[in-house]
Formats: C-alpha cells, structure tokens, sequence
C-alpha cells in the first residue's frame, strides 16, 4: 500500500514533495544550529565588545616617593572580579619627576607584553624576554619594540598619587 | 560456563562486534610495514595517557584566580598528584614529539601521495590542534609563565589587522588578565580543543580503513592515480598480513616504551617545577614557553620590527596553507626518499633550524642578563684606581648585561675582553655616548667622569694584557 502511494499517480507532485522536505530539513536543520549555538556564543562573544570603564586608583601618598626615583606601583582593575584574587591587580613604573609632576609607565613591553623592569644603573627598562630596552622616558632605546613604553594617566588629589586604569596597551597595526 | 557463553553471543550479535570491529583489526597491511609505522599508534597512545591524567587533574584543578595556583601546589604535594601531574607533562611532551615524527616519517615516505591526501591534511589539521593544546596546557600551570603566556599571546592576536584588539579582547576575557581570563583557556583545553582532536583522530582513522596503510617506499613503484588503487590492492592480497593479531605486535611494544617512559620520568624526574604566582604586577619575571616553542621564541627575537607583524600573524598561516597543499600539489610520482632529494633535504634544513633555534632559545643570547656578577680581580687585573673605578662602572651602569668580558655577562652586544685592541679612546667615547647598532646612547646617564674612568678601564682590556702568567708560546 504504501508503496502503491509513494508511486504517485503524478510524478511531478512527488517529486515537488521530496524537494520541499529536503528545503524543510535544511531550514529547520540551520534554526536548530543557530538556537543552539547563538545564545552562548554571544554570551563567550560578549566581552570583546564591552569597554570596562575606567577609574582613578589611589597609589600612596605624594611624600612617599623620592624625586628622580622610579619605582614599581600596583593598582586593582576597575571592576575585579570576586575570585580573580591576585590576576585582578596591574603593575606600573611610576616615578616622581618633581615636587608635583610624576609619570606612570606601563610595564607591559610594547614588542609582546612581557613584563619591563626599571635599571636604575644605566638609567633604561628592559625587557628578558627578547631583549627591548627603552630610555628612562620611555623611548626605545634597543631590539625589537616598534614605540615608546605606554603611560598611564597619573595625578595628584589630596596628597594622593592617582593612577586611571586603562587596558593592557596592544601593539596594534592601526597607528591611533 | 554455557551462560557466559551465551550471554557473549548475544551481545556479539547485538553490538555486531565479530562482525563490524573484528574485520576492521583484522584488516589487511603491507607485510613490510615494520618499525617505521610505529609513531602513529603510538601519539594516539600518548593522547590517551592525556584523558586519563588530565581527566584526573581536572577532578581536583580549580580554574581561577589565585585558585588555580594553589590548586597545582597542592596537586604537586602529593606524591600521587605529582606523578599524575608528571604524566600529563610527559605525555605531552611525548604526544607533540611523536606527532611530528609520525609527520616526518609519513613525508620522507610520501604516504600523503594518492589516494592518502585527506589522511595528511586530516593530520596535519590535528597537529596544529595538538601545539593549541600544549599552548593552553602550558598556561594553565597559571603561574607567572601563564600570566605572561596569555599576554604574549593577545598581543600578537591584537596586530592581526581590523579585528585585532577584538581578537586580543576574546582572549584576555576583557581589556587586562584578571578573572575572566583563565577560565577561557579552561574550557579550550578541556572541552574544545580535546574534541577537535575527537573528530580529527576519528577520520584520520576512518581514513586508513578507506585507503589501507601504505607500502614502504620503492624506487621503481612510483605513485601513478590512474593505476594505483588496483596494483596496491593486488599487493596486498598476495603478500599482506591481517594487523590484528601478526602486524600489530610492534606497535604495542613502542606504545609500551613510551607509556614506560612517560611513567619513568613523572616519577624519577616529576612534573615541572610552578614558577612564581600569578601575579600581573609582579616584574620580577622570566617569561618563556615551554621548550617545543623555544625556536618561535628565538625567531621573534630576531625580526625586524618591519617584518614582525607580517611573520607573526603569517608565519601560522602559511605554515598550515603550505602543509595542507602539499598533497594535492603532489600527489603523484616517486616516494623513495631517494629519489625525492629535495624532500630530504627540507627535512634536514628544517630539523637542523630547530635543533639550532631551540638551542639559541634557551640561551637566549639576546636577553639582558640581570643577574650578571661584578668583574673579578683577576679579571680587571690592575691596581689603577682609575681603572678599578672603571671596572665597577660597565657592571653598574649595564654594560655587562648585554657585553661579556671574560666570562663576565651576556651575549647581546659584541665581546669586550679585546675591545682595547679594536677602539681608541675616542672611538670607545663615541660609541657608548651614542650608542649605536641597537646599542643605547649612555650620553644621559653618566657624568664626564664616569665615561672617562670606563674608557680607560676598557683600553685595559687587550689581546697582550700585562698578565702575571706568562703568554703561551703561540699566542698572536
């Protein structure tokens, strides 16, 4: 019987029957994929396109650094997750140049990110990972880094040094 | 008795395993696959020693924060979760090892030729997979080589163009390391990576059932598509040898050794020390890769900045492009390795390169050395005052992190134990208050005084030194 009913009696109309349900599966095949995989994808997508924001973090006190010297600071990530522990804080280099004025340079290598450390012998940073060296303003004084150290906003409030957090600085092709 | 019996015939039936599994162990090989076909039945093996030890790992490894760091610690405390944690290392190593020797081993013989090109690029997809998961494996440990791994990492992804920050973002979790971080690498190496390498495993096998396993290579039996499925089948049938229970005997013996082997070096040498805690801020770091990327290591110390960014982000790509085109570019004609010298040649140069990057890696030649001693005595061999004052300055003021006087200091910049011989006093100015050949300028950080102490300590330093010991005869 039911081979009787699958030799229609017009061939056309099962065949139009098979290609509608070869469209049917298909469609409902990508709806099933996109439900499943859309959702989370998103969700692991999310933070690529969220900007933390950005906060001023208290250092220490003004008369706590020594003018001309330039020592390695640590601050909190604008919004620290509960159980980042330790992974949540950031370095820096800051020192004092005068009375009021300080800089604060990132740590972070502009040639791959490894962390830079301040000589103060020669008066450079340098990097152990592939040998970058930058003068004391940052400069690119050897190997292979393509720019100058990044620097942090850095202030005075109350007798308070203040650094604003900003993102780990990418070595990017886009000149900003 | 009869009930077992019984019991197993029903199950026999049911799951069709004399039926289906058993011509599939008994299918037929080349009677000359010997020692050579060991290596792929053998990183499967390795691969399997990675379930079972990361399954166990993962029983106990906490992917967070700080969490992870202690968690490791005391994983490693315990004899038992130090062997644990020695094979999954071990096994790594083995797994990547053999990969590629199964790799190499499959190129020099030219199994990838007709019909096999799939099994190859199934392969070579799965060992691009396989380095992913030392990567993510090796940054789980989350310590400071984790940390920094991660960083390295998203910096290179941010200079792809256009999307770059937003890759480098993906990874991080967010704009820095911090809790969203590591979790992600989690999940990578425990659930995505490991299923890719399902899947791949899975047809490269299913693979070697559809095509068989290749002969050894013979110089008058070229590959030629048109001919070859009916000459290799006819082989075949005339002098191959079922795999299970006669071909298979070999493989079972390597995968001993190396399974022996892995649990031999988790217990009498034990998993790789935890470098320092995960802690962003901390400088006090030395980051490197674990030693199967020590050659990437030493080729991005090498390039020009220009050419950084391109080879980065190219060198991947046109690896991988390269490896996948290999068959369909060549699928035909001879696989004796003597016949395809330039083949063996690539292997050579390629193996040489690593063997010399890898070595240099680890040197690391081009990195300051922070932890350089100040000149000995005997050295500095002089009782100027001057002189002295001046042998103190190239330790103080860096010169011996990147110059080497007689032992003393890196490799960076030129040797200095002769420089007497090849600058004047001028030329010696000139230099270290210019710099220059990715020498910095000292101009700014020392006084006229200082420089004149350093150039003369290092007019001291000469091939005819006013030495105690007496020269020997030959000395030019």
């Amino acid at each position: 019987m039911s081979l009787q009913s699958d030799q229609s009696p017009t061939a056309a109309a099962g065949s139009a029957r098979r290609t509608f349900l070869v469209r049917l599966n298909i469609v409902l095949s990508a709806i099933i994929g996109a439900v499943i995989t859309l959702p989370g994808l998103s969700y692991v997508l999310a933070p690529v396109f969220s900007t933390s924001k950005r906060e001023w973090r208290k250092i220490g006190p003004v008369n706590k650094y020594t003018i001309g010297d330039t020592v390695n600071v640590r601050f909190e990530d604008p919004s620290p997750k509960k159980w980042a522990g330790v992974t949540a804080e950031s370095g820096a280099w800051l020192r004092r140049v005068t009375d009021d004025e300080f800089i604060a340079f990132s740590i972070n290598c502009r040639h791959l990110g490894c962390p830079v450390r301040w000589e103060p012998g020669p008066s450079l940073f340098m990097c152990p990972c592939h040998g970058g060296v930058y003068y004391s303003n940052g400069d690119v004084a050897a190997g292979p880094p393509p720019e100058p150290l990044h620097r942090y906003p850095v202030r005075v409030r109350d007798g308070f040094v203040e650094i604003e957090t900003s993102p780990i600085p990418l070595t990017t092709n886009h000149p900003v | 008795m009869k009930f077992l019996s019984a019991a197993w015939h029903w199950l026999d039936d049911r799951s069709g395993f004399s039926d289906v599994v058993m011509p599939k162990l008994k299918h037929i090989v080349p009677q000359d696959a010997r020692w050579w076909y060991v290596f792929g039945s053998a990183t499967l093996c390795a691969f399997i020693v990675q379930i079972v030890s990361g399954i166990a790992l993962a029983m106990v490894y906490v992917p967070g924060g700080d969490a992870a760091y202690q968690s490791l610690e005391f994983i490693s405390q315990k004899p038992l979760g130090s062997v644990v944690r020695g094979m999954h290392y071990y096994g790594a190593t083995a797994m990547v090892m053999l990969a590629v020797i199964h790799m190499l081993q499959v190129f020099l013989h030219a199994s990838y030729k007709f019909p096999r090109e799939l099994n190859w690029m199934s392969g070579v997809v799965v060992l691009f997979v396989v380095l992913g998961m030392a990567f993510t494996g090796q940054l789980l440990r989350w310590d400071a080589n984790g940390v920094w791994s991660v960083v390295v990492a998203a910096e290179m992804a941010g200079r792809a163009p256009v999307i770059g920050p937003e890759i480098s973002h993906f990874i991080l979790g967010g704009e820095t390391v911090g809790g969203s971080t590591l979790t992600r690498f989690f999940a990578m190496h425990v659930f995505i990576l490991p299923g890719l390498i399902f899947a791949g495993v899975g047809l490269h096998l299913a693979l070697i059932f559809r095509h068989g396993i290749s002969e050894m290579p013979k110089a008058d039996q070229p590959v030629d598509p048109a001919t070859y499925k009916e000459a290799y089948e006819a082989r075949l049938q005339k002098t191959g040898v079922p795999f299970w229970p006669i071909a298979m005997w070999r493989d079972v013996v390597f995968s001993t050794f190396v399974v022996s082997v892995i649990l031999g070096c988790a217990i009498f040498i034990g998993p790789p020390a935890l470098g320092t805690d995960p802690d962003p801020a901390n400088i006090h770091v030395n980051p490197m890769p674990d030693w199967y990327f020590w050659w990437y290591f030493a080729v991005l110390s090498m390039l020009p900045p220009e050419l950084e960014t391109t080879i980065i982000l190219g060198l991947p790509v046109v690896g991988l492009v390269a490896l996948l085109s290999l068959p369909l570019l060549f699928n035909k004609g001879h696989r004796a390795p003597s016949m395809r010298p330039w083949a063996v040649g690539g292997v050579i140069f390629g193996l040489t390169a690593f063997v010399v990057l890898t070595i240099y890696g680890y040197l690391k030649p081009w990195s300051p050395e922070f932890d350089v001693e100040p000149l000995s005595a005997s050295v500095v061999n002089s009782k100027d005052d001057r002189v002295l004052s001046g042998a103190l300055l190239v330790h103080e003021k860096g010169c011996l992190y990147c110059h080497n006087i007689d032992g003393f200091g890196g490799h960076r910049g030129p040797e200095l134990s002769m420089i007497g011989d090849h600058l004047n006093e001028e030329g010696l100015v000139i230099r270290i208050n210019n710099g220059g050949y990715n020498m910095p300028s000292f101009a700014a950080s020392m006084t006229a005084d200082e420089l004149s102490q350093m150039v003369e300590f290092l007019q001291t330093r000469t091939d005819h030194p006013t030495s105690t010991e007496p020269l020997p005869a030959d000395n030019k």
